[in-house]
């Protein structure tokens, strides 16, 4: 799968001869080692969900965050470097800050994102300094423009979605956001949908413990992001562990 | 808003004016008359226009300096039609009130121009903002400004009513442009109104002659 670049892969600033930039190729791997986060766009606002995977017991509970504040009405899902993706959570808090200062009102987010990914895209050309080494989903809601969800990644390419995926287990995860009729659903049916795909993707093998990380914006929150409250999230949680239960009888009926 | 200075502060030709703006069901009126004095002797222009297109539905009215008021306007302009294009939309009509108090609060040392913004968009509808001398910037359903406002805070107050309909608005700012230019020596010439709604703008020119009469006239 991995291509060596030899020789043209050691700066961002060269293309190779098959008309690649190695070094964001790269980069774009680093986010593939990084665990899951996911965000879905559905009736009447967004969810994120990020499988935060914890590494050791000592680690204080809620620690190192993958989901962001922005603005009031915007939350970022991380994915990749949790250094790289503080930093341009800072740059994105800047932008949404420039602009409520200059214009009086809320940055739209289509205008944030690619302002981000104008940023992220400008380490790309360089060989004094190196791509991001993460992807980030922005949401966020309006009552005029309705719910609003992109993704941008580490070429510096932002993506509108209904539905995305970033980190290890995004193809798995994109399989499952799939099958939902997201487009009908209300934040709080989605909610329980995500911790479930979440649950689903999380490799018991591999990476044992995590931590489940769900915020949204809609109606439900009027429009600002937050993570979701307490009892809401352990509801959903337990809806995905139920789930995941149930499909592992019926896998047993069936042999 | 403030009174025009006439003392040898002032740079240069000034706009006395009369100027103002009001909200009706479905859109805004912004107006002013169209007189340019040099220290209140000499009238250096009887037909300037001081209503000014900054979009395609917002408007400015220029008070103080004429010379830094459409200095500001002409920034104010590019920027937001700058800023329009990258938003693929057109801006709100707080974008270019801020734009504009902007300009004015951090060059407040070199500036004398303030301004009334009016105009409509889709996700606020019609909205007033008055940009002061010093960079304030404030949300009003009416305002009026200039030196000649002075003589028609009573008829305003008195004869303002929310949710007119686009005639009687009209109606209410020739009357108030009117009396305002009967009192004001400063303040003269032709009305200039600009109907604004979500269908388009309306330019209306009532000339001196046109201008309705009161009792004592």
């Amino acid at each position: 799968m991995s291509s060596i670049g030899t020789g043209y892969d050691l700066s961002a600033s060269t293309f190779s001869p098959d008309g690649r930039v190695f070094q964001v190729e790269y980069a774009m791997k680093a986010v593939e080692n990084s665990s899951t986060a996911i965000g879905i766009r559905c009736k009447d606002g967004v969810v994120f969900g990020v499988e935060k995977l914890v590494l050791s017991k000592l680690y204080e509970e809620g620690s190192n965050k993958r989901i962001f504040n922005i603005d009031r009405h915007i939350g970022m899902a991380v994915a990749g470097l949790l250094a790289d993706a503080r930093s341009l959570a800072e740059v994105a808090r800047e932008e949404s800050s420039n602009f409520r200062s200059n214009y009086g009102h809320d940055i739209p987010l289509k205008h944030l994102s690619d302002r981000v990914a104008m940023y992220v895209h400008a380490y790309t050309l360089y060989s004094a300094v190196r791509p991001f080494g993460c992807s980030f989903i922005l949401g966020s809601y309006d009552k005029d423009d309705g719910p609003q969800l992109y993704m941008v990644d580490p070429s510096g390419i932002s993506y509108g979605y209904w539905g995305c995926a970033i980190g290890k287990a995004k193809q798995a995860a994109k399989t499952e956001i799939e099958k939902l009729q997201m487009k009908d659903m209300t934040c709080r049916e989605l909610v329980k949908e995500v911790a479930k795909i979440i649950y689903i993707v999380h490799d018991e093998v591999k990476d044992k413990a995590f931590e489940l990380e769900l915020s949204w914006v809609g109606e439900v929150t009027n429009g600002r992001h937050e993570l979701v409250p307490k009892d809401v999230r352990e509801e959903a949680e337990k809806y995905a562990k139920d789930s995941l239960e149930e499909e592992d009888d019926s896998d047993e009926d069936n042999m | 808003m403030e009174k025009h200075c006439t003392d040898s502060r002032v740079k240069g030709v000034s706009t006395g004016t009369t100027i103002l703006a009001a909200i009706f069901d479905g859109g805004v009126v912004i107006g002013s008359d169209s007189r340019a004095s040099m220290g209140g002797e000499y009238v250096s222009s009887k037909t300037i226009n001081k209503v000014i297109q900054v979009h395609d539905r917002i408007f400015c009215c220029m008070a103080g300096s004429l010379a830094d008021a459409q200095a500001v306007i002409k920034s104010a302009k590019f920027h937001l039609s700058f800023h329009s294009v990258q938003m693929e939309s057109p801006p709100q009509v707080i974008a270019a009130a801020s734009v504009l108090k902007d300009l004015c609060y951090k060059n407040k040392d070199e500036l004398q121009a303030g301004f009334l913004t009016a105009g409509w968009d889709k996700k606020n509808g019609p909205q007033v903002y008055v940009v002061s001398l010093g960079g304030m910037l404030i949300s009003q359903q009416v305002t009026i400004g200039g030196s000649g406002s002075t003589y028609i805070y009573g008829y305003v107050d008195a004869k303002y009513k929310p949710n007119m309909t686009k005639e009687e608005c009209l109606q209410f700012a020739t009357n108030a442009l009117a009396l305002a230019m009967g009192r004001d020596n400063v303040s003269g010439g032709v009305a200039h109104l600009v109907v604004i709604t979500e269908k388009g703008v309306e330019h209306v020119v009532v000339p001196g002659d046109k201008l309705p009469k009161f009792h004592d006239e």
